[in-house]
């Protein structure tokens, strides 16, 4: 009995969560022209992979990411602009899906917590060296 | 320097501890909603795929009532969990329309035999162009669009028995 299912695992298919359908062509095929194609390979590695969430769609072997090549690729050969492409992805999925996140309410302190901290740090290095300059308070 | 000023390091230090934690112990919500709830579903018009139904196009969903729209597959697994609640809102009055992912008429005919056919019209999106343009991030996917063609709800996952109702009531076929 144990050997019968045993042997039963090697008929088991696995649970898919993959298209058995080949992915669409530009998926995993460059561009002819190459300066479009390093527009698109510089745009598709700032684009978050939606289903693997680690990954930007260039990494990643996702049915998801090989769509989202396939769509980055088609609108660079039809012209548009990586930005454009990146504007029209976040409209629809939000900041989430760019790994260069906008300037917004949400990100600000993102930015400018680095400057803020930086002054900070000058401030306190001032004073410090001034007192020492004039012979210490302590 | 001022005697209360010693403390500043420290209560930093606690409030950071603290954001950490809070951040640490909320469960994690790692579902990614579209951006067009609330927004007009952008305009396609996807071919048929199923014999004897129609495709699906943004027009679809221009005149009289709210209707589903379901992003499916045949080789998705949580697909065939969801079809008999499918088909329950079926029942209950709401239309559904269907765009199939990366599949095949024979795959789609047979998905549709074994496990019910709750819908109206079945489009072939062989290139998930449909699904990135409606904000879908994976398959099972469900939207409740207005009659005048507002996306109202994305229900991202299977649909259970307990979702049911809520997506009646958000097609306006349950008070």
């Amino acid at each position: 009995m144990r050997r019968l299912l045993f042997l039963l695992l090697f008929v088991a298919s696995p649970a898919v969560a993959d298209s058995p359908q080949p992915p669409p062509p530009l998926a995993y095929t460059q561009l002819p022209d190459a300066g479009q194609e390093a527009r698109a390979k510089a745009l598709m590695e700032t684009l978050r992979c939606l289903v693997c969430q680690g990954q930007s769609i260039a990494d990643s072997d996702a049915d998801m990411a090989a769509s989202m090549r396939a769509l980055v690729r088609e609108r660079i050969a039809a012209g548009e602009s990586p930005g454009a492409i990146r504007a029209w992805l976040v409209a629809r999925y939000g900041d989430y899906v760019t790994y260069d996140p906008p300037l917004s309410p949400l990100t600000w302190p993102l930015w400018l917590a680095p400057l803020l901290l930086l002054g900070l740090g000058v401030m306190l290095a001032r004073g410090s060296f001034r007192r020492r300059g004039s012979g210490g308070s302590r | 320097m001022k005697r209360w000023t010693l403390w500043l390091p420290l209560l930093a230090f606690v409030a950071v501890v603290l954001v950490a934690a809070l951040a640490l112990m909320a469960p994690g919500d790692r579902t990614v909603r579209s951006a067009l709830v609330g927004k007009p579903l952008p305009q396609f018009a996807l071919a048929p795929l199923v014999a004897g139904k129609p495709g699906v196009a943004t027009s679809d969903f221009s005149h009289g009532g709210p209707r589903l729209l379901n992003v499916f597959a045949s080789w998705c697994i949580p697909c065939e969990a969801e079809a008999p609640q499918l088909l329950r809102l079926k029942q209950l009055g709401v239309p559904i329309d269907a765009v199939a992912v990366h599949d095949t008429r024979e795959a789609v005919t047979n998905f549709l035999r074994r496990n019910g056919d709750p819908y109206r019209g079945v489009g072939d999106d062989p290139a998930s162009a449909v699904q990135l343009a409606i904000g879908s991030s994976g398959v099972p996917e469900t939207f409740v669009v207005a009659g005048d063609g507002t996306i109202l709800m994305q229900h991202v996952g299977a649909i259970r028995d307990e979702d049911v109702l809520a997506i009646a009531h958000a097609a306006g076929v349950v008070g």
